[in-house]
């Protein structure tokens, strides 16, 4: 099989564009793309869309319908919050299967404000605030007040997580937010779910991110010097765990799906230099730092304390910002944190270039659940 | 009263209870009915069970957003009952503030009113509530 490589690879800036439609949203940062890889619509040989508040609306069809209409097969994916990345997976599934050799992948995403999640309509009357609650900013709570039970990790340390991941999208011109939250700010803004306040959750922000996905003999054809090779690309849905109908289990799927990646790569954490993962709320974050194998279980709060998921530290964390700064759209956000990746492995990330990256990983949640991971690599 | 959900059972004689669906082969327990077990695979082995109304808490947090017209603050707790299953409910009669609340406290399963909440047609539910015991 064929190895992969990213050739181009980009991001709109992430913000609000309550105007324009999903598919010009989308349109853009495909356009984006085909110009990074010095490659036109015309090149594509097929396209994987990720959206998933349009799923049913054929939202790849009328991005071709903005950029070019060249009758190329386009699939439509939703995954929930793995969307974006799992539509990357399938154009990446592509070219290993010897299908093409040029493919493009493109996520979008049109949010409204406010929360997201709910326990259930259905029949009878509404259950949020009666059962529990089914908002994210809970679920993600609940999740993050398991790890405190099993470790006495804190609402400061939790904090911690969001003023790093603010003050990294200071250095990313296309994060929503580019705002230093000092701890203060973070702790003593508005409660949302304890212990998540609202700095410590997510922005739901519009955006696109696209990338153009080669087979190793279209990258030497084309240039290498800028290809990125994808070294991993798991998926995994979540197994059976106890408490499974009650609360969403997203550690199991992740350390499956990591598992595999790592395997693929022939690689271990030890050799990531920088991870873009899924906080979707601070307290998510701290969670994946063990299920990915940064540190071992229960080391999450030691992280964080000693800085060694900053900018410069042992393994930068987030250094776009994360979903916590730099936004979530939820179709776009697996396909931007690989655009992040492949920026640092360029050594084109400006002012949070992380010194001589040479491997990243990528990982998202969706929850219900999907995990998506990808290695990416310096050739 | 009508059930706020299909896993609490208000018999006409009796009081309400939880029940839940026990894999014979592997015992995993699942909340409403199901005819395979997603855990080991088995079809066909699951038995309905009345679960414990005692407990202890797993998790939790305290919501203080939540939809327009839910009344917050509310802790959203997760029990594990005793002999198996857990369920997800609001934590009531303990002020809603991380002091008064410990991982592992014991609680019990009471029931009653669904606070007031009513279908398009007036009808009334029960719900289930945790407190501690």
């Amino acid at each position: 099989m064929s190895d992969v490589y990213v050739l181009g690879v980009d991001m709109i800036k992430f913000g609000r564009f309550p105007d324009r439609t999903v598919p010009n949203i989308g349109a853009e940062a495909a356009l984006m793309a085909l110009d990074d890889a010095g490659l036109s619509i015309k090149d594509m040989q097929a396209m994987y869309c990720g959206n998933l508040g349009q799923a049913n609306a054929m939202v790849g069809q009328r991005i071709l319908q903005e950029i070019g209409q060249t009758g190329i097969p386009v699939v439509n994916c939703a995954n929930a919050c793995a969307t974006g990345a799992t539509a990357f997976r399938e154009a990446w599934m592509s070219i290993k299967a010897g299908m093409y050799d040029v493919v493009l992948a493109v996520g979008v995403e049109q949010m409204g404000k406010g929360l997201l999640g709910g326990t259930g309509g259905g029949d009878g009357i509404p259950k949020e605030g009666l059962l529990g609650s089914g908002t994210m900013p809970c679920v993600f709570a609940e999740a993050g007040m398991e790890h405190s039970s099993k470790y006495g990790t804190t609402f400061e340390q939790f904090a911690k997580i969001s003023v790093k991941n603010h003050h990294h999208s200071t250095l990313n011109p296309k994060a929503m937010y580019q705002i230093e939250t000092p701890l203060d700010d973070v702790m003593n803004a508005e409660m949302i779910s304890y212990p998540n306040t609202k700095l410590m959750c997510s922005v739901n922000v519009d955006g696109s991110a696209a990338a153009v996905l080669v087979s190793e003999k279209k990258a030497k054809e084309l240039g290498m010097q800028r290809a990125i090779k994808v070294r991993a690309s798991a998926l995994a849905s979540d197994p059976y765990t106890d408490r499974d109908l009650v609360m969403p289990d997203v550690n199991a799927c992740t350390r499956i799906a990591v598992k595999d990646a790592y395997e693929q790569a022939e690689l271990g954490a030890e050799d990531v230099n920088l991870v873009e993962l899924h906080d979707c709320f601070a307290t998510a974050e701290m969670l994946h730092y063990e299920n990915l194998g940064l540190c071992k279980d229960g080391e999450a709060g030691m992280m964080i304390d000693e800085g060694h998921v900053e900018l410069g530290g042992k393994i930068p964390v987030n250094v776009s910002g994360g979903l916590l700064s730099k936004g979530h759209p939820l179709g776009a956000t697996g396909i931007a944190n690989i655009y992040e990746v492949c920026s640092h492995l360029r050594g084109e990330a400006g002012k949070r270039q992380v010194e001589g990256a040479k491997i990243g990983m990528t990982h998202v949640i969706g929850l219900g659940t999907a995990c998506a991971i990808h290695i990416l690599e310096k050739p | 009263m009508l059930p706020a959900v299909d896993y609490l059972i208000v018999p006409d004689k009796g009081d309400p209870y939880l029940e839940g669906h026990k894999c014979n082969v592997c015992g995993a327990m699942f909340l409403g009915e199901r005819t395979v077990c997603s855990k080991c695979f088995a079809r066909d082995k699951m038995s309905k069970v009345k679960l414990s109304n005692n407990g202890t808490l797993y998790s939790y947090s305290i919501v203080y957003r939540s939809f327009p017209g839910i009344d917050v603050p509310y802790i959203s707790a997760l029990v594990d009952l005793e002999d198996g299953g857990t369920v997800k409910g609001n934590l009531i009669n303990v002020e809603p503030d991380p002091e008064n609340v410990d991982f592992g406290m014991k609680v019990k399963v009471v029931y009653g009113d669904a606070l007031g909440r009513k279908d398009k047609d007036g009808n009334s539910y029960m719900s289930y509530f945790f407190e501690p015991a």
